[in-house]
Parts: C-alpha cells; sequence; structure tokens
C-alpha cells in the first residue's frame, strides 16, 4: 500500500519527477560512460600488444615510442638504421624480430611496411593471431594486405588497387607504385584493423624515386626496373622484439640502450602502458571528479525539487496524519519517493549508457583506433550505481527531514 | 464498533508551538459516546485546533484530555498516531482525499495504519463497496482515480474513508462549506444515516447554525473556550 502510494505521488508530479529522473539519468550516463570509457580504453591498449618482449626504436620518450610504434599515434623523432636492426636481431637473446616502418598513407590510414613475421608474432588479447578474412598474406612485392575497418571503410575487397600517399598528409602520391589488396584481416579491435600493412621491400620501392622527403625531378623508374633492384631497406622506425627467455629480456634491454653506434632505446609494452596510465590517470581523475559532480548537481536538483514540492503536499500529509500516518511515516514516504526517482533515474542512465555506447562504439573505433567493448555492467559499476541510490536517499533526508516537522508542526490542519 | 466514543475536554490550556501569540484555553467539554454535537464557532475562534487536540495530533500545555477512554496527554506520539488511526474517522472541509491513487485505496488507507480497524472489517473491499452504496455514490467508483470526483463525491467519499472499521468517533471539520444547498441536505442525510447506523460519536464543526437541528446538541465554542492573542 505504501509503495503503491509513493508511485502514485510520483505519478501525480510526473512532469517534475520526470524532469529529475531525466537529469539522474543523464548524469548516471556520464558518470558510467567516463568509467566505461576509462576501462575500455585501458583494456582496449592493453590488448593491442600481447607476446612482445620489447620495442625497439631511435632514443626518445618510453611512451612516445610505445604510442607511434604500436597505436599509431603521432610521429618517431628519428629511425633506426638497417645496419642496427640487423645487430639486434643477431643477438643470441632474441627469439624474433619483426621490423615496422611507418610515415607513409593511404586516405587517413597509415601504412606500414613489415615483414611477414610480423602476421607470425603479433598477438593481440594475450594470445590471438591475426587471421585472414578474406585472400591472404603478402606474396608480391606491391601487395598488400589490410585491416578491417580499412576495408570496410572504403569498401575494398582482394584484388582491389591501392595508391599510397607519401607522408600523412601530402598530396604526393606513388602513383606510379600502385599496390594491389592481397587480404583482408579479421577484426581485432587493435590499430591494426585501421592499417595498410606491405612489406619492408615495398616501402623502399615506392621511395626509390624520393631523397630526403622529395621526388627527384624527373626521375621515374618502372615497376619493372624497381623489381630487380636491390630494395634491402635503409632503416626502420621501430621493432617488435621476442626473446628466448624472459629472464634474458632486462639484459637485452640494457644491452639495447648501450648500443654505441646508434642512439636506440628498447621499451617494455607493459611498463611504457603503465607510464601512459600515471600520466593520463590525472585526466582521468579530474573527468571522473567532474562527472560525479554532475551526478551531484542531478540529485541536488532532486532535492530542490522535494523542498519545492512541500509546501504544496501539505494538504496530503494532513491526511495521513489524519488517518493515523506518524510523521516518520510521512519521511518515509518521502524518502521511498526520491530512492524510486534515483532508481528510475539509474535505469533510465544504464539505458543511456548502452543506447549511447551502441551509436559511439563504431565512432570512437573509427576516430581512434579504440574499441570500447558493450560488456553487461561489473560490480564496480553497480558499486556505483548503489552509490547515486544511497546520494540520493541522503541528500533526500532533509526535504524529508523537513516535512517530519512540518507535519509534526501541521498536525491535520494545514496552517499557510 | 470498538470502544467507548466518550470525548472529555476539562481545564485544557494550548499554545502553538512556534506560534505563541494564539492560545486557546478550554474550560469543559463533554460528548457521550453516540451524541451528534456540532460545535459553532467563527474563524479563528479556535474550533480547529480544538479538533486538533481531541485528535491526538497536539497535546495541551495542562488538563485533561480524555478520548474514547484513553488519556491521550499519556500516550507517545506513535501511540497517539495508531490511537487516532483505530478510534477517529476524520473528514475535512475538502481537499480530502489523496488525488493520485483510485477512490478504494483512498477509503481503505486508514486500515493501513490500524490492525484494530482492519479486523472490524475483515472484507474491506466489499465494505467499501457498501459504504459508498449507502453513501449514494456512483457503481464502479472505487476504481476511479480520486481526482476524477465531482467535490460532492469527494466530500461522500471521505465520509466512507472515516467510516470504514467503524471507529467510535467522527469529526468532520465544516464538511458542507464546500457543497451546494441541495447537495448538503443530501450529504447531511447520508451521513446521519452512517453514524447512526454505526452508532459512532459525531463532532462536526461549522460556523453555520442552520445545521443545529440535525444534532442532539450545539456547543458554542465561546462558550467553553477563550482564545488569547498577543499584540504584534
Amino acid at each position: 500500500m505504501i509503495l503503491r502510494l509513493a508511485l502514485g505521488s510520483l505519478q501525480a508530479r510526473r512532469m517534475t519527477v520526470g524532469m529529475t529522473v531525466l537529469a539522474i539519468g543523464l548524469s548516471v550516463a556520464l558518470l558510467l560512460g567516463v568509467e566505461k570509457i576509462r576501462t575500455g580504453t585501458r583494456a582496449s591498449f592493453a590488448d593491442t600488444i600481447s607476446g612482445t618482449d620489447l620495442i625497439v626504436g631511435a632514443r626518445s620518450g618510453s611512451v612516445q615510442l610505445l604510442l607511434y610504434s604500436v597505436f599509431r599515434i603521432g610521429n618517431a623523432t628519428n629511425n633506426v638504421t638497417w645496419k642496427s636492426y640487423q645487430d639486434i636481431a643477431s643477438r643470441p637473446e632474441v627469439d624474433w624480430i619483426v621490423p615496422v616502418s611507418l610515415g607513409d598513407s593511404h586516405r587517413q590510414f597509415r601504412v606500414m611496411g613489415t615483414s611477414t613475421a610480423f602476421f607470425q608474432h603479433y598477438k593481440y588479447r594475450r594470445d590471438r593471431n591475426l587471421s585472414f578474412a578474406e585472400g591472404e598474406i603478402i606474396d608480391d612485392l606491391f601487395d598488400t594486405v589490410i585491416g578491417y575497418d580499412v576495408a570496410q571503410t572504403l569498401g575494398y575487397g582482394v584484388g582491389d588497387p591501392i595508391v599510397v600517399a607519401h607522408g600523412l598528409a601530402s598530396f604526393a602520391t606513388h602513383k606510379d607504385q600502385p599496390f594491389q589488396v592481397s587480404g583482408i584481416l579479421e577484426k581485432t579491435g587493435t590499430p591494426v584493423d585501421r592499417t595498410v600493412i606491405v612489406s619492408m621491400e615495398a616501402i623502399e620501392a615506392i621511395h626509390v624515386d624520393w631523397r630526403q622527403g622529395a621526388r627527384i625531378p624527373g626521375q621515374a623508374t618502372s615497376v619493372e626496373i624497381i623489381r630487380t633492384m636491390d630494395l634491402t631497406p635503409k632503416a626502420v622506425t621501430a621493432a617488435f622484439v621476442g626473446v628466448k627467455s624472459p629472464l634474458q629480456t632486462f639484459a637485452l634491454q640494457r644491452a639495447i640502450n648501450r648500443y654505441p653506434q646508434e642512439p636506440v632505446q628498447a621499451i617494455l609494452p607493459g611498463v611504457a602502458l603503465q607510464e601512459l596510465w600515471g600520466i593520463v590517470g590525472v585526466a582521468e581523475r579530474a573527468l571522473m571528479v567532474v562527472s560525479m559532480m554532475v551526478v551531484a548537481t542531478a540529485l541536488i536538483g532532486m532535492m530542490t525539487t522535494l523542498f519545492t514540492s512541500l509546501n504544496e503536499r501539505r494538504r496530503e500529509m494532513a491526511i495521513f496524519r489524519a488517518v493515523g500516518a506518524s510523521p516518520v511515516t510521512i519521511l518515509g514516504l518521502l524518502l521511498l519517493e526520491a530512492i524510486f526517482s534515483a532508481i528510475a533515474g539509474v535505469i533510465l542512465g544504464v539505458g543511456f549508457l548502452y543506447a549511447g555506447l551502441l551509436f559511439a562504439q563504431p565512432v570512437i573505433d573509427n576516430a581512434f583506433g579504440i574499441f570500447i567493448p558493450i560488456d553487461p555492467l561489473q560490480m564496480p559499476d553497480i558499486s556505483l550505481l548503489l552509490g547515486v541510490v544511497i546520494a540520493a536517499c541522503l541528500v533526500s533526508l532533509l526535504p524529508a527531514y523537513r516535512a517530519y516537522r512540518l507535519s509534526l508542526a501541521d498536525g491535520m490542519m494545514v496552517k499557510t | 464498533m470498538a470502544g467507548n466514543g466518550s470525548i472529555y475536554l476539562r481545564n485544557i490550556r494550548f499554545e502553538w508551538p512556534g506560534r505563541p501569540r494564539f492560545a486557546i484555553a478550554v474550560e469543559e467539554l463533554l460528548l457521550e459516546p453516540r451524541d451528534t454535537v456540532l460545535l459553532l464557532g467563527e474563524s479563528g475562534s479556535g474550533k480547529s485546533t480544538l479538533l486538533s487536540l481531541i485528535c491526538g495530533t497536539v497535546l495541551p500545555t495542562c488538563g485533561e484530555l480524555v478520548v474514547a477512554g484513553t488519556n491521550l496527554t499519556s500516550l507517545s506520539g506513535t501511540a497517539r498516531d495508531r490511537f487516532r488511526a483505530e478510534q477517529i474517522g476524520v473528514v475535512f472541509q475538502q481537499f480530502n482525499l489523496l488525488p493520485f491513487v483510485s477512490v478504494l485505496d483512498n477509503i481503505l488507507l486508514p486500515l493501513r495504519f490500524a490492525p484494530g480497524r482492519r479486523q472490524r472489517a475483515p472484507e474491506p473491499e466489499s465494505q467499501a463497496g457498501e459504504l459508498c452504496r449507502k453513501l449514494g455514490l456512483p457503481e464502479g467508483i472505487l476504481e476511479m482515480r480520486a481526482a476524477r470526483l465531482s467535490v460532492g463525491e469527494q466530500q461522500r467519499v471521505a465520509v466512507a474513508r472515516s467510516l470504514i472499521g467503524q471507529p467510535p468517533i467522527l469529526i468532520a471539520d465544516e464538511p458542507t462549506s464546500s457543497l451546494d444547498e441541495a447537495s448538503r441536505g443530501n450529504f447531511l442525510d447520508l451521513l446521519f444515516d452512517q453514524v447512526r447506523s454505526q452508532e459512532s460519536t459525531l463532532l462536526m464543526v461549522s460556523h453555520d447554525s442552520r445545521l443545529a437541528k440535525r444534532f442532539d446538541r450545539v456547543v458554542r465554542i465561546s462558550e467553553i473556550a477563550t482564545v488569547e492573542r498577543g499584540r504584534g
């Protein structure tokens, strides 16, 4: 009965209650959304590279090396010469090594030169290997394997031609050396989905007529001649390294960092990632605090609505008092209404969250290469929601106590 | 019906908390069980305050206040709320019903707070229907939302609510003031029929002396109580 009364009272004030519930719902969606994106981003980043013990690149910052080599965010400050790469590759601790050459692009997607070992050793989400949705691995010099999003966005299929642009935002293209799509990878939820993969030799091949970032005037070497040339790479942007024994990882890292011929560095991906989280952690916490403040604002809005409704509800309270309800019952009724509003807001917020995720997931994936999974709510999420309901209960104590005082003072006779 | 429906006040004094400029002193008022008494008084004469005292929502600062054989001053706040739910039915001047629930929920509301009254209405829904029928309310009204009723219907539903579970005392605070002449007579006929059939004590407050002939007794509040008003 008391539940029905509370629900009926809420329904009678459905406009104001609806606005309150909407405000709570939006704030809850924001709170959960920030948390989902935070955890999703972390998981997405952590899942992007697995099984790689070291990443080697030109000496800069470890986070920067991680970002440009794995996540295609930012650019390398320098390259590592092929000789240094080979020196590192020939070290006894090295089990496998995969070169990575970045710098060119196709439409909005990065082009990555690598070896076929990449398809064998690159792992994501702990131990998953790349697999082909269509076609096969690079066979010819001008073959390319494209990521799932590249194929989806540009509508490419196996056999389609691709012309690579020089650099990342340049109108100059390598149109004389077009590639052909030999394979399309399955979706991985990593930056690989948004990458055009070619061989290291192909990177050399398309730059035959280029010196220091510019085309050599009047020079246009034909594809046939290029195929006969020595296309051994001159440099790599980075390299992924697997060691024979985990015990050798630090020794190899030290050796690479002390490499005398060239300023190179080796980083542990997990450590660099932690460093990255350390940097962005402050912003994450700030974002969390802001979204909590938004929830607090919505709850204060609810409290204000309850306060303003008290005067017009004094008749209602007088009726309750007349039929024997104690002031405590009236306090409980108001608390119950606040709890119902908060629960409705929380449910609406969860609905908004998943609707938002359904909409935003492909957008974020396309824009940033970050795959936010649409999972059921986890314990931390449920704790947050519970916290919102408890907070709603606490803030509504003030107007409920005011109602209690009013009903004590008014009794059955409303004196306005 | 439960218990005796007597009301006895003697040498009562009361000041509204936080409103020290208004005080009422009641010399003596006695209602025997099954009495129907009209309490006449002008606006501001302390009628509503007197009803609050009898219902136990406020306590006098001194004096004797015995309702249905119970000394209200000896009860805690919670016990007085329970006592009111069990022993007293109340009808207001207007705004008697919770507009957002059905007529049935409104009528059954006192039973939620009064187990004794609930026992006296073992089939509450059929008793509510029976009361509505006797009060001339249309069939099917129980399921209707209270907000959709006319003022006259609302007053009669309020009477049904005050009578459910047969409380020994019925307090009515100017229940006819919002009704027109024709409805007023009809309403009072129905009210008195039910009060008499349930053998309840009726104390009705009004400033309309034309109603006097319907009651066993008429009490002018000015004869039993004095109101003191401070300056400022």
